[in-house]
């Protein structure tokens, strides 16, 4: 069968493929020729934003990400830390925004399979998926069927893989009702001496595909989601892929057997523009040229030409560079656990990336410049204008307080997200200590050690100032990590944004990396791996900014790890951090005020650290019995979820509704022991702390505060759990 | 006590299952690949939860076709129990080592919670050491769990006591006939489970309810 007739090279067709002219002149010059049609695939497929990052690799250089656990920084598949004991972890975070819109199900699942393969294809066992979910309003007629979609995905593949899902987020706002967002992250455990990168090395050695087989599906998705989207993105259906987490389950398998009989030179999972970029990669890093044969390319299809092939986004493929000795032992192992095993090509010293299918050179590309030589861009940018203050003792109190609490926990973002990560399996692998629910999902990683993960970001904090939000995404990050006991370690990004070419988005992409790189170097929080999300738009309204932050800490004596679960009837609550009064973006101020004004709540970094970290010590001293974090809905919202997870009640004492609200940050709830409250409080002081007591935990089921406010928790309850059942019922 | 864990391509609660046997009973199971033809001599074949073969065509239809499966139902006839959890459960009931199937849940989503097993029958080999009646917190993690079968089948099961678990009031998750959450054979060496109790044996699970079941296997 002979291919069809490749299309000439007009301006048309290199306009859709998302190649600028001028990119088209640079691409021109450096062949000295007019590309082939496989050539400009493989171009576009390089040079778009999602696989080149060229309108944020200049920001993205400014953030820290060396540090003395970090093993591995940017640049890998994954990030690897070292958490001593010859263990490391390996983590990442990656959206799939643009394919979950289009079709929720097939979106959610791709997005969560290719992080687990860019964690495994370092030698990692995947122990802990979290994702990070925005939908766009509650009553917009496409959410319901998006937020049912993206979450039996998640789930779908998640579960049948055979990772816990264990955190995670779910957020709703109208600016997202065009262009949804699925982060996906996962996280891995490998010995620290056995990690395997994508860089090849030595001339001459075999280019092997492993796994599932290459078809048409996928083709330019990753162009795809370089682009805004129009009223017409449910046409771009066809470039969604879809998943089989089954073949993955046995691509584990057999990559970590293979791993362990030492064949491995080079691994490179087929993620984004699939054979081209894992191959460009390991080719361009290690500097060696590659050859591939597409005949020897394992097809589900008949009749695929190079162009297919080379920009299929077919799940469930890797590219290895293998030692020649170890082929027939290697090949075995694939064979058992059921996948395809090709040798498909070799490096060589020529530093070109040669594409031959059918006896003819199809492609012939220098290496480097299509990998990581690839153009960069400063793409010009005004900063966001600060928003006006807002004072809080301006705010009303709400005509009904009891009414205003109810309110606020069953709201969109309040309210318990059980409907979802019910869905979810979270205990798989037998080392669960913390379920979704809390402050960060623990995982056992053997003996007394555990890692805590959370995922955080405030977009309407980001929204209103940039830098502030970044800095507090960051924190929250920490601080959800330091309120089970561990100590965080570091962290991977995924920077969800608009178009980059409008200069006031690219103005809140700067300042949101700018907040989030101080936050990172001030907390001793290094970034070690991450994700860029551009062009998140439809029709020219672009999302909320959402730099969603993916955090690990460690625990290392899983005995002292904290819950937000009142113990005991009795107990003193304490408010470590002192009262808080800035009520700008405040839910407060949206759920009962319907306003979205006002600055975000400033975030002190010192004063982050500081209070942080005494916080661990109470819990690591066992001074304190529960933990919970303060952040969206201030200290009554975490007040109120503290008492519906033990089924207790509190008594506060009179707290006014800025008191209540405010949102400040660097600060915890903690419940202790009547007698040691004043201990802690004294030992606060000391540090330089403020702790306030604001009541006891009770057996009357209900929240109190002051002599005027009674909510029973079985209403209070009712609001949060009836929620998110009543929206997908 | 020695016992086996049968293990598909896309089982993945193997590992559960062996370092619960392992913790529970001292004896390191023996994992068993599908295209086994015999079993080791064992006194136990767990075939554990997951997906196997994706759960593609129908759960459990696929492995229990394996070749493994010849030998396991041979010998389950001759009177070797075997236990299936979740996944497992799908498998030897598609291969008719017990009555019945599991289809989709009642709320057609997938469910992973904790849920309240009563246990109806404690003559058994898996629950010698619990109160008949006891009530014990045990997760579930499944899509499709729902227990069925006909009229006559389940007026035998009842009546012959072989209802081992029932979802205690309130608890199903998943629409099961008569709250069923597991069975046996006629025979009692075979029993299949929806819920996973070897995810509730040790502190770290919030609970250690479903430790006695395992240990039971010694008392066996």
């Amino acid at each position: 069968m002979t291919a069809p007739k490749e299309p000439e090279i007009t301006p048309e067709l290199v306009a859709q493929h998302g190649l600028k002219p001028d990119e088209y002149a640079h691409f021109v010059g450096l062949l000295g020729r007019t590309p082939t049609f496989t050539e400009l695939g493989i171009c576009s497929a390089m040079w778009n934003e999602h696989c080149s990052y060229k309108s944020s690799k200049k920001w993205l250089r400014q953030l820290p990400t060396s540090g003395e656990r970090v093993i591995q920084g940017p640049g890998e598949n994954a990030g690897v830390i070292d958490i001593g004991d010859g263990q490391a972890i390996i983590f990442k975070m990656e959206s799939h925004n643009h394919p979950s819109y289009i079709e929720p199900y097939q979106g959610a699942t791709t997005g969560v399979g290719g992080i687990l393969r860019d964690v495994f294809t370092m030698g990692a066992r995947p122990i802990a998926a979290l994702n990070a979910l925005r939908f766009g309003a509650p009553d917009h007629p496409k959410t319901r069927h998006l937020v049912s979609g993206v979450v039996a995905g998640v789930g779908g593949y998640g579960n049948s893989f055979g990772v816990p899902t264990v955190a995670g987020e779910v957020n709703f706002h109208p600016r997202y009702n065009g262009n949804i967002l699925v982060n996906a992250m996962a996280v891995g455990l490998a010995d620290a001496d056995k990690i395997f990168y994508s860089k090849a090395e030595g001339v001459g050695l075999p280019v092997v595909y492993l796994g599932a087989k290459t078809g048409r599906d996928g083709i330019h998705g990753a162009t795809m989601a370089s682009a805004e989207f129009d009223d017409k993105a449910e046409e771009k259906r066809p470039t969604v892929q879809v998943g089989d987490p089954f073949t993955e389950k046995c691509l584990l398998e057999a990559c970590l057997e293979l791993m362990a009989s030492g064949a491995v030179i080079a691994i490179q999972d087929m993620g984004a523009a699939g054979l081209t970029c894992s191959a460009v990669e390991m080719g361009a890093k290690g500097d060696l040229g590659i050859e591939l044969d597409l005949d020897k390319v394992p097809c589900r299809e008949t009749g695929m030409t190079a162009y297919e092939m080379m920009l299929s986004e077919s799940q469930e493929r890797m590219l290895m560079v293998l030692r020649p000795e170890k082929e027939q032992e290697a090949e075995a192992i694939f064979r058992k656990w059921g996948l395809d095993f090709a040798v498909v090509g070799h490096t060589t010293d020529t530093l070109r990336f040669v594409i031959k299918h059918q006896g003819e050179v199809k492609a012939d590309l220098p290496i480097k410049a299509m990998g990581d030589e690839a153009p960069e861009y400063d793409r010009p940018w005004v900063e966001p204008k600060k928003p006006a203050a807002l004072d809080g003792s301006t705010i009303p109190a709400p005509n009904d307080l009891a009414a205003a609490l109810l309110k606020i926990t069953g709201s969109a973002d309040m309210s318990s997200r059980r409907w979802v990560w019910e869905q979810y399996d979270s205990l798989i692998q037998s080392n669960t200590a913390q379920v979704p629910g809390g402050d960060a999902g623990v995982i056992r990683i053997g003996g007394k050690k555990a890692i805590a993960v959370s995922s955080d970001v405030t977009p309407r904090y980001v929204e209103s100032d940039p830098y502030e939000g970044g800095k507090q995404a960051v924190a929250e990050c920490w601080r959800n990590l330091s309120a089970v006991g561990a100590e965080p370690i570091a962290v991977t990004d995924n920077l969800n944004f608009g178009n980059p070419e409008r200069p006031e988005i690219m103005g809140q992409f700067v300042m949101a990396l700018k907040g989030i790189g101080e936050a990172c170097r001030a907390l001793n929080f290094p970034i070690v791996s991450g994700n860029v999300s551009l062009y998140n738009e439809t029709n020219g309204q672009a999302i909320l900014p959402t730099p969603t932050i993916g955090g690990v800490g460690l625990l290392s004596d899983l005995g002292k790890m904290a819950t937000v679960r009142f113990k005991a009837a009795g107990e003193a609550i304490l408010l470590v951090g002192g009262h808080g009064s800035h009520l700008g973006q405040s839910i407060y101020l949206r759920e009962i005020l319907n306003r979205e004004d006002g600055p975000p709540p400033p975030v002190d970094l010192a004063r982050e650290k500081t209070h942080g970290d005494f916080v661990r010590s109470l819990i690591n001293s066992a001074q304190v019995t529960a933990v919970h974090d303060i952040s969206d809905g201030g200290l009554a919202s975490a007040v109120i979820e503290m008492a519906l997870s033990s089924g207790l009640g509190v008594a506060l004492e009179e707290l006014s509704h800025v008191q209540l609200f405010a949102e400040d940050q660097a600060r915890y709830v903690v419940s202790c022991k009547a007698e040691d409250a004043k201990a802690i409080i004294s030992a606060a002081k000391a540090k330089g702390v403020t702790v306030v007591p604001l009541g006891t935990v009770t057996a009357d089921a209900a929240v109190k505060i002051g002599s005027r406010c009674q909510v029973p928790l079985a209403s209070l309850r009712e609001a949060h759990e009836g929620w998110f059942p009543r929206l997908m019922a | 006590m020695k016992s086996a864990v049968v293990v598909f391509p896309g089982i993945n609660r193997e590992r559960d299952m062996m370092l619960a046997l392992e913790a529970t009973t001292g004896h390191k199971p023996v994992a068993v690949w599908h295209t086994e033809t015999e079993l080791p001599k064992v006194d136990l074949v767990v075939v554990p939860g997951g997906f196997s073969y994706g759960d593609y065509l129908r759960c459990g239809a696929i492995a229990a076709r394996s070749p493994i499966m010849t030998d396991v139902r041979a010998k389950a006839l001759k009177g070797l129990k075997v236990l299936g959890v979740c996944n497992g459960f799908q498998i030897i009931t598609e291969a008719g080592l017990l009555p019945g199937a599991l289809v989709r849940n009642a709320g057609l989503r997938f469910v992973c919670r904790e849920v309240k097993l009563k246990v109806e029958n404690n003559k058994t080999w898996f629950t010698n050491r619990v109160a008949k009646g006891a009530v014990l917190s045990c997760p579930v993690a499944h899509g499709e769990g729902n227990y069925i079968c006909d009229a006559d089948t389940l007026k035998r099961l009842e009546g012959d006591n072989r209802v081992v678990f029932r979802y205690a009031a309130g608890s199903n998750p998943n629409g099961a006939m008569n709250d069923i959450a597991g069975v046996m054979n006629e025979a009692g060496n075979v029993i299949g489970m929806m819920p996973h109790p070897e995810n509730m044996i040790e502190p770290l699970h919030g609970k250690t309810d479903c430790r006695p079941l395992f240990e039971g296997l010694l008392a066996a």
